[in-house]
């Protein structure tokens, strides 16, 4: 066993005699949309054996809405998450059109549904892109924690933070006409949604859309830059091989609100493609590890083993066949011809993301044109139905929702996967990674390990680390601790 | 003798006739005292006492006390508007009133008379969080009666207009809760048409009409556009109260 240095801090014991496997573990102490932690598990020889990222944050949600009633659902689950409440409003919706007894929504409450969802996207992932991520991509991974912020981003770029705060506020002022409110509203009900777009809001929105897309293309561009000028480390930065889950439309084009539920392995062959939502459950199932609160979904025809996947953009871009946009479609291209078809680096998840950004604007662009949105039926009923699964695209991947609800509408069962539990053995994978690459048989304390396990953590969920980048440095310590958990060091910043 | 008088309410002279209470003479005249009790249509009871006004000196229900020739009443002060204040705070802490998940938010009394008080902090008192199950038996109604503020509206309507004891309270104190006249909502006689069913009887969101939910946009909800109180305000013309959308 290799012994590291005494910490400097004399009022953590230290224990130098211990053998067999060591532990160290990176805390964040702000509890900021789901609190994570992360530990490295060393073998007796120093070297890197597994790191896994805790989720230690006990939602209960599924247990709180048990009891409540059907309509309530949509509007309570929202709570959540606080970067993408928007789709569980939706999921939750979607769900509760089954048990109402719909499962096709007239034209107007459909696309009102499409306009919130593509208008949430796109400001999570400008949020996600640019004040979360960006600070890594333009400063460098190693940059001091100090630079590594947005307030940084701001006195360095501040015509691109500008932007980015803009593009922001108009994904909120579409969630905001459709939803009701900016956060939290309740546009969408079982069945369908309760209001229209007025006239001055369609063509306040419609006003704005030339620019904002040439901020987007400028976006995507950032992106597709970093990636082309990094392409070495885009190839050994967490990246590896791995199955894929999405939604994909019928015919195999990109859609973020409705598919057909499809999974691809890591050649883009298909493992299983259903149309009938309902029966998720035959396809996936989720594992219950001892060391974690979150689950681990698989592809139950595959196993436990080798059946975990990944979701999100990168995962919606290696499935589909191509995008319903023109742009977003050349850039879709342009992504393959750099990375090919079925791109396993994390980092390409930035890439992706901002073409579904460029998507985001060109679908809200058509979809503002639309009268359907202006006038015509917004809710329907149908035959009653117990149960209801409610699927979506959400900005870190597919959301699922399942119900059961009794003859007098009150929720009897529920449970929600979310991306991040999709995603789970993914990131548990890039940060195995990293931390190997990183500590190389030479475990070292070191910020540098914290802020690549940091970057591979957010190019998949920066629910996780959100505190970091928006408030600046994320206090953190990195722990290390034996077999029995007993601290051997700690080192905090 | 004239049949009108006049009371002095913080100093303005407002005309009152013989068998008035202080509320009805003030509402006339477009002065609004905050109430959650009383409704139009109900004989007035006096048991939220947010109503509460200092007529010569002493505190009473303004919905209950009839009006006398020249007295003397203290309505919007600081220290009356104090007590109203604590009031419906008591109120948002018995219950379990977690507004963003419910319903009637836009259209609740009880939060529009908060917003309208001007609370803020919800963090004065502990929350006594009454763990009591929904009755969603009924096909047309459901019951959260974690909600109920004990205003007694339902219990009133249902014995004064529909003639049936659908409601009545159980239990003494901090234990006493609204019960239904069976086990649940649905073994009871209320039916379609029932006034104590109705839209507006029940101020906060404890008697819920089931499948509405929130079919009412935010934005034209019933007091997103004014504050409580301002229709009485606004009938002899004063607008002198700024908006609020509510949460
Ligand atoms: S009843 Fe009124 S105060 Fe209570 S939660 Fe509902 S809206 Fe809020
Ligand atoms: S159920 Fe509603 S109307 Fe009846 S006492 Fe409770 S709050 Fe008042």
């Amino acid at each position: 066993m290799t012994d590291r240095a005494a910490p400097t801090d004399p009022d953590i014991p230290v224990n130098q005699s211990r053998s067999e496997s060591r532990r160290i573990e990176i805390d964040p102490i702000t509890r900021v949309e789901g609190h994570g932690k992360v530990s490295i598990h060393l073998n007796s020889a120093g070297e890197v054996d597994e790191a896994r990222l805790h989720i230690v944050e006990f939602r209960g949600f599924e247990r709180f809405i048990e009891g409540r009633l059907l309509w309530e659902v949509p509007v309570i689950v929202q709570r959540l998450c606080g970067i993408c409440p928007v789709s569980h409003h939706l999921a939750a919706a979607k769900a509760m059109d089954q048990i109402v007894g719909v499962d096709q929504l007239t034209p107007t409450a459909e696309k009102m549904r499409r306009l919130m969802h593509y208008g949430q996207v796109l400001q999570s992932h400008v949020l996600h892109f640019f004040h979360l991520s960006s600070p890594d991509l333009l400063f460098g991974f190693d940059a001091p924690a100090e630079q590594r912020n947005i307030f940084a981003v701001i006195q360095a770029y501040p015509e691109l933070a500008r932007r980015a705060v803009l593009l922001r506020k108009f994904g909120q002022d579409i969630i905001e006409v459709t939803a009701g409110k900016k956060i939290h509203g309740t546009g969408a009900i079982p069945g369908g949604i309760n209001r229209h777009l007025t006239l001055e809001e369609r063509d306040r929105l419609l006003g704005q859309i030339d620019e904002l897309t040439q901020w987007c293309r400028d976006a995507l561009k950032v992106a597709e830059n970093y990636c082309e000028q990094h392409l070495d480390m885009l190839k050994s930065f967490a990246s590896f091989e791995s199955n894929f889950l999405s939604l994909v439309r019928e015919d195999g084009a990109l859609d973020l609100y409705h598919g057909v539920l499809s999974a691809q392995d890591a050649l883009g062959h298909p493992i299983f493609a259903e149309a009938d939502l309902t029966r998720f459950n035959h396809y996936l199932h989720e594992e219950v590890k001892d060391w974690s609160y979150m689950k681990f979904p698989f592809i139950q025809s595959l196993g436990p083993e080798s059946g975990w996947y990944r979701v999100g953009p990168l995962a919606r871009i290696n499935n589909c066949k191509g995008m319903t946009t023109s742009e977003a479609d050349l850039a879709l291209k342009r992504f393959r011809a750099v990375l090919g078809k079925h791109c396993g680096h994390s980092l390409a998840y930035h890439w992706a993301r901002m073409i579904e950004v460029l998507h985001c604007i060109e679908v809200i662009a058509r979809l503002l044109e639309d009268s359907d949105l202006l006038t015509g039926e917004r809710v329907i009923k149908g035959v009653r139905r117990e149960e209801g699964i409610g699927m979506i695209e959400a900005p870190r991947g597919t959301l699922i929702h399942h119900y059961k609800v009794d003859e007098h509408d009150q929720v009897q069962f529920c449970n929600l996967i979310v991306s991040t539990t999709h995603n789970n053995t993914a990131m548990n994978r890039a940060i195995t990674m990293v931390a190997k690459q990183h500590l190389n048989g030479q475990p070292n304390l070191d910020d540098a390990l914290l802020n690549h396990v940091e970057v591979a953590v957010r190019a998949y969920d920066p629910c996780l680390s959100c505190a970091t980048h928006a408030l600046g440095q994320m206090p953190l310590q990195i722990e290390l601790l034996d077999a029995q958990g007993q601290r051997l060091q700690m080192l905090s910043r | 003798m004239s049949t009108t008088f006049t009371i002095h309410v913080d100093g303005a002279a407002i005309p009152a006739r013989p068998g008035q209470t202080i509320m009805e003479a003030c509402d006339a005249a477009g002065l609004y005292i905050p109430r959650l009790c009383d409704v139009e249509g109900l004989a007035p009871q006096g048991s939220c006492r947010v109503c509460t006004v200092r007529d010569n000196g002493r505190c009473v229900s303004a919905c209950t006390q009839p009006a006398m020739p020249e007295a003397v009443i203290e309505h919007d002060t600081e220290s009356m508007n104090r007590y109203r204040r604590d009031l419906v705070t008591m109120l948002l802490h018995e219950g379990n009133h977690l507004c963003p998940g419910c319903e009637a938010s836009g259209r609740c009394e009880l939060q529009a008379m908060a917003y309208r008080l001007g609370i803020t902090d919800s963090n004065r008192l502990p929350y006594l969080q009454p763990v009591r199950p929904l009755d969603a038996s009924h096909p047309l109604w459901v019951l959260d009666t974690n909600r109920c503020i004990f205003c007694s509206r339902c219990i009133r309507a249902s014995r004064e207009q529909d003639g049936k004891n659908v409601f009545e309270y159980v239990g003494r104190g901090i234990h006493k809760r609204l019960a239904v006249n069976g086990n649940h909502l649905a073994d009871t006689s209320a039916q379609e048409g029932d006034h104590a069913m109705s839209d507006g009887i029940c101020p906060v969101g404890c008697i819920i009409r089931k499948g509405e939910g929130f079919s009412t946009p935010i934005g034209q909800r019933r007091f997103d556009k004014h504050l409580i109180g301002e229709e009485i305000e606004n009938k002899s013309g004063r607008s002198d109260l700024s908006t609020e959308e509510a949460q």
